[in-house]
């Protein structure tokens, strides 16, 4: 008896080898493993042979060569003799300063649009549909191409700029033309000032709250830090004679002199941008305010809350948990999107550094890597920035 | 008792009131929708005053001024006046360009045909109420594309005249990439999304690189890659065609972004239903294919449409790495000398703005149709 249970035990291990869940687990890993090296073996020694054949040379380093090429817009000195590395830097300062001023006007937008869609004013709501509907279904890189080709190159020649504020701000087919502000050496101060209001703000925002958690009063924080970033600066201003010289652009016989020139390339991709996105934006904020179960404000009603606490307090910290996820997968294709850019030419990372110096270097397979390591660190940055957000606002739940 | 009456009390019943004229009608809607406190009259006018200046220049430029086929001055001198508004004959003029691209003109039948095909399969698949969903599914996700390929091809067995790959254009481009993507993306998507779920850590890591990989890059180094780097990857002397490398970046991009959002389908369901599965003795594929799957897609379905939206519009981005797709024959025609005109640009935008939109808002419209048709009323 005992024996046959043995074999029976015996016959079915010899048997259900195959069956065995852990067994078929651990086979089918390895397997995939093994596909995926001898995939990766494949691909490497192609690309090798690939290149060799081609006689170049990989390494990064190219990044120390001169790059011989001009970019129209930079934020750093930059100059023909700069190396590839400047170009790198160049590029990714451009993605990054139309990505912050994009995300940042596109946010203003969104949520006025999609507040505006949930006005009880009938003609305020279908504009507001009317725009979410339209931008969002026609693709971004069309919209690009309207504002650059259709609307900014056809814009005035110089001497017919067209003039917004007499004297200071020109609109012609080479872009915007704003005054230059030249702060003087003491206007520091009034920096530092606001730099302080603001980490001030921070510790009083810790006080309030504190005192309200063990006394129930309440103090009026939002108002009196308004106040304060306002007037502390504007005394400090007055004191230290601080002063902001405008440098006006002056027409000059083919050309401004003075004053910022913004590209039209720069204009043209941000408007691009950030209507773009705030139509999605704007999708967002609704979902997130329609989230929000009536009952919640029913209660806070019943509460006896006033109308702004009730906002302030129920409303906008539940929709801002539905909200903020999405928002962020938002501002990231902002920041991805930019990448457009490059029809239109406005100097960014894929246009200077994967379009120009792949072609003038050669070395594909580095650049291209670099590129995409870019994109990668700064998705990731924000995730982890996001998942942070996402803990301290989750719902807890008993 | 009852038949005692007095003056003062009414013994038969009044006939029914219209509500006050203030609250029906158009009056009560105004009153209600547009004016019911200062805030919102405020906002009214602000709308009126809006629409009152730009619609009617809209309109003017869309018809009142602009230069039809059939307008009495119908030449391209009559969109080169100052007041002349969109120049619609040059659209007409270059239509078969916008829709065919290169194609030989001799040729268009095949076109025509792979679209009458294409909405042949596409119309029983997508109509619930018809049936044979299973044969129209392998009309439209087997025959369609190898008809087609075969068709616009042409050489070999078929016996038409060859066409290569770089005469293809225009819209027709434009919906053989998004199709492909679309066939291509959903079921690697699935897959990704269960190997992401599993249980086995290297699957689960390997998937999640994959895609994490793929999210975190614009389609556009996406393509450059596929572009620049895909003929590296192959070994030497073969030549991959531009289509196909454009085909190949724009399905494992879309993939990626579809495996996230089967895997909000899956995370959705309740621990239950794979207890379930379990439970009733069905084998991991038995019951992902007929218990999970099933539900966990039916929720994904917006997700999933939205997915195909996107993708339909990021075919635009093909243009960059120089296929000619629909807004890439636009984009080339606006240069033309021939019907050099200041709103020539614009026009040809508004053209290509139309057809994307269609496309986008029918398939925006059509999820939202099946999603009130399959909601089984699970969700609450």
């Amino acid at each position: 008896m005992a024996k046959s249970q043995e074999q029976l035990q015996q016959t079915r291990s010899a048997t259900s080898l195959i069956y065995d869940p852990k067994f078929r687990s651990i086979a089918f890993q390895i397997l995939l493993l093994v596909g995926l090296v001898v995939f990766g073996w494949w691909i490497v020694n192609n690309t090798i042979t690939n290149l060799q054949a081609q006689n170049k040379t990989t390494g990064f380093d190219f990044l120390g060569i001169t790059s011989g090429f001009n970019i129209g817009f930079t934020l750093i000195e930059y100059d023909r003799s700069s190396t590839y590395f400047d170009v790198f830097v160049v590029g990714i300062l451009n993605t990054l300063l139309v990505a912050v001023i994009g995300i940042i006007l596109a946010t203003l937008l969104g949520f006025t649009i999609g507040i505006a869609r949930l006005s009880n004013n009938w003609i305020i709501a279908r504009l507001a549909t009317v725009y979410i509907e339209v931008i969002r279904n026609i693709p971004l890189l069309l919209q690009l191409f309207f504002w650059y080709f259709a609307v900014l190159k056809t814009m005035p020649a110089v001497k017919d700029s067209i003039e917004f504020v007499t004297g200071s701000v020109y609109l012609n087919n080479r872009g915007l033309y704003v005054p230059d502000p030249n702060p003087n050496d003491a206007f520091v101060w009034v920096q530092v000032a606001i730099v302080a209001v603001i980490i001030g703000g921070f510790f009083l925002h810790r006080w309030a709250r504190i005192r309200q958690e063990q006394t129930g009063q309440r103090f009026p924080f939002v108002p009196v830090f308004i106040a304060s970033v306002i007037v502390i600066p504007a005394i400090i201003w007055l004191l230290s004679g601080a002063r902001i010289d405008l440098d006006y652009p002056i027409l000059g016989r083919f050309n401004f002199a003075g004053g910022i020139q913004i590209p039209p390339e720069f204009v043209a991709l941000l408007f691009g941008l950030v209507i773009y996105t705030a139509a999605f934006i704007a999708e967002t904020v609704r979902a997130g305010i329609l989230a929000v179960n009536t009952g919640q404000t029913e209660a806070a009603q019943s509460l006896g809350l006033k109308n702004s606490d009730r906002l302030n307090l129920v409303i906008i910290p539940q929709a801002m948990r539905v909200i903020v996820p999405p928002l962020t997968s938002q501002y990231l294709n902002l920041t991805k999107n930019s990448s457009l850019a490059v029809a239109i030419g406005y100097p960014d990372i894929v246009n200077v550094f994967m379009g120009t110096a792949l072609n003038q270097s050669g070395k594909a397979v580095e650049v291209i890597f670099m590129t995409m390591m870019v994109y990668l660190t700064l998705s990731l940055f924000t995730s982890v920035i996001m998942n942070i957000y996402n803990a301290r606002v989750a719902l807890t739940e008993r | 008792m009852t038949d005692t009456s007095f003056a003062y009390v009414r013994d038969e019943m009044l006939d029914e009131q219209p509500a006050p004229a203030t609250s029906t009608g158009v009056i009560g809607w105004m009153k209600a929708n547009l004016f019911s406190d200062i805030p919102n009259t405020i906002m009214t006018i602000v709308g009126v005053v809006f629409l009152y200046w730009f619609i009617p220049p809209i309109f003017n430029f869309l018809v009142t001024h602009a230069v039809f086929p059939w307008s009495v001055e119908n030449t391209i001198d009559a969109c080169r006046t100052e007041e002349a508004g969109a120049c619609w004959i040059y659209v007409v003029d270059r239509f078969n360009f916008f829709i065919y691209g290169f194609y030989p003109a001799e040729e268009y039948w095949r076109v025509n045909i792979c679209f009458l095909l294409g909405a042949v399969t596409l119309v029983p698949l997508l109509w619930p109420d018809l049936p044979y969903k299973g044969l129209s599914a392998i009309g439209f996700f087997v025959v369609l594309p190898v008809a087609t390929f075969f068709l616009l091809n042409g050489g070999g067995f078929t016996g038409l005249a060859e066409v290569p790959t770089e005469k293809w254009g225009g819209l027709t481009i434009t919906l053989i990439i998004a199709t492909v993507g679309i066939v291509a993306s959903l079921p690697i998507g699935i897959v990704l999304a269960l190997g992401r779920r599993s249980h086995m850590p290297f699957v689960k890591y390997v998937c999640i690189a994959f895609i994490e990989l793929w999210r975190a890059v614009p389609l556009i180094t996406v393509l450059f890659m596929a572009s620049i780097m895909l003929p590296l990857f192959l070994p030497e002397g073969t030549s991959i065609d531009k289509l196909l490398r454009a085909l190949v970046g724009v399905s494992l991009f879309s993939a990626a972004y579809m495996a996230e959002v089967v895997r909000g389908g899956l995370q959705a369901l309740p621990k239950g239903q794979y207890e379930a599965a379990d439970a009733l003795g069905l084998n991991y594929f038995k019951s992902m294919y007929l218990i999970i799957l099933p539900q966990a897609l039916k929720h994904s379905i917006p997700g999933i449409v939205n997915n195909f939206i996107s993708l339909f519009k990021d075919t635009s981005l093909v243009s960059i790495v120089g296929l000619f797709d629909l807004l890439n024959t636009v984009q080339a025609t606006t240069a033309q000398v021939e019907w050099k005109s200041p709103h020539q640009a614009t026009t040809g935008y508004l053209f290509a703005a139309a057809m994307f939109w269609i496309f986008c808002f029918g398939m925006s419209r059509y999820s939202m149709y099946m999603e009130r048709r399959l909601d089984t009323g699970h969700k609450e």
